[in-house]
């Protein structure tokens, strides 16, 4: 039991019990416990407190309790999160949204859905689906993911690339400040007056303001999606068909790679039928009307079978696009089989590295002796290497985190990022150092002070403090980044 | 074209030192927007730091310096057969990139295109501190810090000077095609809205003097069959009516003495017929009204339909021309603004007279 906390547990509690449904006010450790961590299971840390109010009005007095005690606060949607951004504080409160999972309003023509922020992704494209719409971002974990954790993260998927990511698809949220104030960010029109906050907030990993309720666009379901599978010798020459079919003027909706590694492991898992002997598969899906979508598929394998696809294969029902996808879909379950555990990667790319940046990870592979297979959102250079490992072997959980690390400081060296959609969070704190320099981060904690000048929200994630930061730029750590820079440009 | 950051960074020092203030400026296109610029400051000019610093048709990333002309990028992009897809106004020849973003201006296609805020992907600013920044990045996906370039969209130079842009660009569509009807204002939102809603490749829906505008780009398959379906006249020239519609050089915007009001609000929204030119584009997300008011009396009508309004053109710019903020996120605004230029050295009023 924690006998430092700011604000005595039990006074706390009792406060929150005075409007709070006080079974819902959890502060038991056998029923905080699925709460110590979020989908990033490798890091873990026991709540203070867990509350589940059940209106904005609760959340705000929360939040007002909260500031006034200087109590750190979580806030939490369906825990699926990838980067322990949802980690709890040992001293703080973790503010669950779980309760807030209402669709509030759908408007077929002019296209918008309001949605409290608990509501998970799949819903939303399920609810207007009789209306022929559905929400564009699509993240792996739809069918549990929530929409507000979406927001703080600024969830993509594997359509972003023409659809967009949770920036490009939402019109405004509400939130509740740190201080406690409830106000709309954005509007119903496009482009609204002053500072554009409700970018600032998408994917602030909870570190600006807590979520209450979110309004999104909807997109037409496309008439038609038909899904290109090309299987290549190499992986630079399928990096080269996903450069050539999008000079050629295509959009795909999506466009995916696989690595040879990956390729086996799905088609064990789910028999999609690819090919088993390819070094690199494409997943090229076209969306539209009939006839573009026709038109497309048929420049499209013209380009691959120019850039030498070793084998084509074209969606010809909803069923075959179905299974051709499934293979992707579950690409990472599937790795799990080969492997007691994975650690899932982030970095994004210029997609011109990509063929350096695999070469340069199998040779990392060697070094750290840990297994690496690769799922690509190649359209828009997003990488996923999946680093396998046993945490039960002492070590190697940690040798499976240097490597992780050595790939987004090579991500960063070859001008891509440190994370392309799953957050920093936790995870990738001490990266940040890699990416941003001194001043950065230091406007970054000033853009933070704004929102939450007591720094309540979600403390010790995001954006490292700068004396952390030159701890880890140490001289040792700097010589290993610059003969990764020396590899990357050589 | 020319690196200037040495320049403008000491320019930025010394007006610190000296507690003096200091206007951006580009191509000045865009100086009839927003509030008065303050006579008594200074100028810190971008329109010398220009030039396309990286561009990789491949990758659909251009990076450019921010004093760049559109024209100049445009010229770039078309040799790849790619273009801006969010269709800036070009409301000069002399308009830049940064003061594109800065005021977050986008043509007829951004409610299926985006605007300029969604294409970008990183930004280099210089802040009140004469730090030169980067955030973002040249990659279409990373959230790794908060989202600074986009915040540069619509803060009109308030947080810093936008020195380097970097922006996702997209193919042009191989086929277009532009059909118009006559139509009453009052049923152009319903109808423009059912069409926004069906799954054709739609990238305007304008109305202006009783006829409503759609275009169709993509595919030339699917732009003729969606054609054929929809019915309506082909429009010969419609390139040019779209031209006119995004450099605001149509016939509706020749009146430069009655101020010219932007409304940003819901697609569907019913709005009283006030006395006065109206055209309506972005399926009805965008409304332009021409017509002597206050600021204050439109308000009311903004908020009903769900969002904003703003002065666009004339009237009177010593007062607000924005439509205003709720008091919680004017506390933000300020700290945020306190947080990039601590002595309030740029653009000093000219988003809002508290800023």
């Amino acid at each position: 039991m924690k006998t430092e906390a700011k604000a005595s547990k039990a006074m706390l509690a009792e406060q929150f019990r005075s409007f709070i449904d006080p079974e819902f006010v959890i502060t038991d450790d056998e029923t905080l416990k699925p709460y110590e961590c979020d989908g990033l299971a490798m890091y873990r840390e026991m709540p203070m407190m867990v509350v589940l109010p059940d209106t904005v009005a609760h959340v705000q007095r929360v939040m007002r309790i909260c500031h006034e005690h200087g109590v750190p606060v979580v806030a939490r949607g369906a825990g699926t999160g990838l980067c322990a951004g949802a980690m709890p504080h040992k001293e703080g409160v973790v503010l669950s949204l779980a309760k807030f999972n209402r669709i509030l309003e759908i408007d077929p023509v002019g296209r918008t859905a309001r949605l409290q922020p608990g509501v998970r992704n799949l819903a939303i494209s399920e609810e207007a689906a009789q209306h022929g719409l559905y929400y564009g971002p699509d993240p792996s974990s739809q069918i549990a993911c929530t929409i507000g954790g979406n927001v703080a993260e600024n969830s993509g998927g594997v359509h972003c690339l023409k659809y967009g990511l949770t920036v490009h698809n939402i019109l405004s949220v509400d939130i509740i400040t740190a201080e406690g104030d409830r106000v709309t960010v954005g509007s119903d029109g496009l482009d609204g007056c002053g500072m554009d906050l409700l970018a600032l907030l998408t994917g602030s990993e909870g570190l600006l303001g807590v979520v209450t309720e979110v309004k999104v666009k909807l997109l037409p379901k496309p008439e038609v999606a038909q899904v290109i599978m090309a299987g290549f010798d190499s992986i630079e020459k399928a990096g080269d068909a996903v450069g050539a079919v999008i000079s050629h003027g295509i959009i795909p909706g999506g466009l995916e790679m696989m690595d040879g590694h990956a390729i086996l492991a799905a088609d064990d898992f789910c028999g999609a039928g690819y090919p088993r002997d390819a070094k690199a598969l494409l997943l090229c899906e076209v969306d539209g009307t009939e006839e573009e979508v026709h038109e497309h598929i048929t420049e499209a394998e013209g380009v691959f079978r120019k850039l030498g696809a070793t084998s084509i294969r074209t969606s010809q029902s909803e069923e075959e696009r179905a299974l051709l996808w499934k293979g992707r879909k579950s690409a990472f379950p599937a790795v799990g089989r080969i492997s007691p555990d994975y650690y899932c990667m982030d970095g994004t790319i210029p997609r011109r590295h990509l063929a350096r940046v695999l070469l340069e990870m199998e040779t990392m592979s060697e070094q750290f002796g840990l297994r690496v297979a690769n799922v690509f959102h190649a359209g828009d250079g997003n990488l996923h290497p999946l680093i396998l490992f046993d945490a039960n072997v002492p070590g190697e959980f940690d040798r499976a985190e240097a490597f992780g690390s050595a790939i987004l400081e090579l991500c960063v060296a070859v001008g891509g990022c440190i994370t392309g959609e799953h957050g920093v969070g936790v995870e990738k704190i001490r990266q940040m150092a890699v990416q941003f320099n001194d001043e950065e981060l230091q406007q970054f904690h000033d853009v933070k002070a704004a929102f939450d000048p007591t720094g309540i929200l979600n403390p010790g994630k995001g954006v490292p403090t700068l004396k952390f930061c030159q701890e880890y730029r140490s001289i040792e750590h700097k010589q290993h980044k610059h003969e990764q820079a020396d590899a990357a440009h050589g | 074209m020319a690196d200037q950051i040495q320049r403008m960074q000491e320019q930025v020092l010394q007006a610190r030192s000296e507690g003096r203030k200091l206007n951006i400026l580009g191509g000045g296109s865009k100086a009839f927007m927003g509030r008065n610029a303050d006579p008594a400051a200074g100028t810190l000019s971008l329109a010398e730091h220009t030039g396309v610093v990286e561009y990789h048709p491949v990758e659909l990333v251009l990076t450019v310096r921010a004093g760049t002309p559109l024209t100049e990028i445009e010229a770039v992009l078309a040799e790849h057969g790619q273009c801006l897809h969010f269709e800036p106004p070009h409301i000069s020849e002399t308009s830049t990139i940064g003061g594109t973003l800065a005021c977050n201006l986008s043509g007829p296609s951004r409610p299926w295109a985006g605007s300029v805020r969604d294409q970008v992907l990183g930004v280099r600013l210089l802040n009140g501190k004469g730090e030169h920044l980067r955030f973002g990045g040249q990659v279409m996906k990373n959230v790794a810090g908060y989202d600074v370039s986009r915040l540069q969209a619509g803060a009109m130079g308030t947080l810093g000077a936008i020195t380097e842009i970097s922006l996702k660009v997209m193919p042009r569509p191989a086929a277009t095609t532009t059909l118009v009807r006559e139509m009453a204002m009052d049923e152009v939102v319903d109808y423009t809205n059912r069409r926004a809603a069906e799954p054709k490749p739609i990238t305007g829906a304008c109305w202006v003097d009783g006829r409503v505008y759609l275009r169709l780009a993509g595919a030339r398959s699917a732009v003729e069959a969606t054609a054929d379906k929809w019915g309506g006249d082909v429009v010969a020239d419609g390139d040019t009516f779209w031209r006119q519609v995004q450099d605001l050089q149509l016939g509706f915007f020749d009146d430069q003495n009655t101020p010219l009001w932007r409304f940003s609000v819901g697609s569907t929204a019913n709005m009283p017929a006030l006395d006065g030119p109206w055209m309506i584009d972005w399926i009805g997300s965008q409304r332009w009204y021409r017509g002597e008011a206050s600021i204050s009396d439109l308000e009311p009508l903004a908020r009903a339909a769900g969002g904003q309004v703003s002065l666009f053109r004339g009237g009177d710019r010593n007062g607000e021309v924005m439509h205003s903020q709720p008091e919680a996120l004017k506390t933000i605004q300020r700290r945020v603004k306190n947080s990039f230029d601590p002595d309030g050295i740029f653009n000093p009023g000219r988003l809002y007279s508290w800023l």
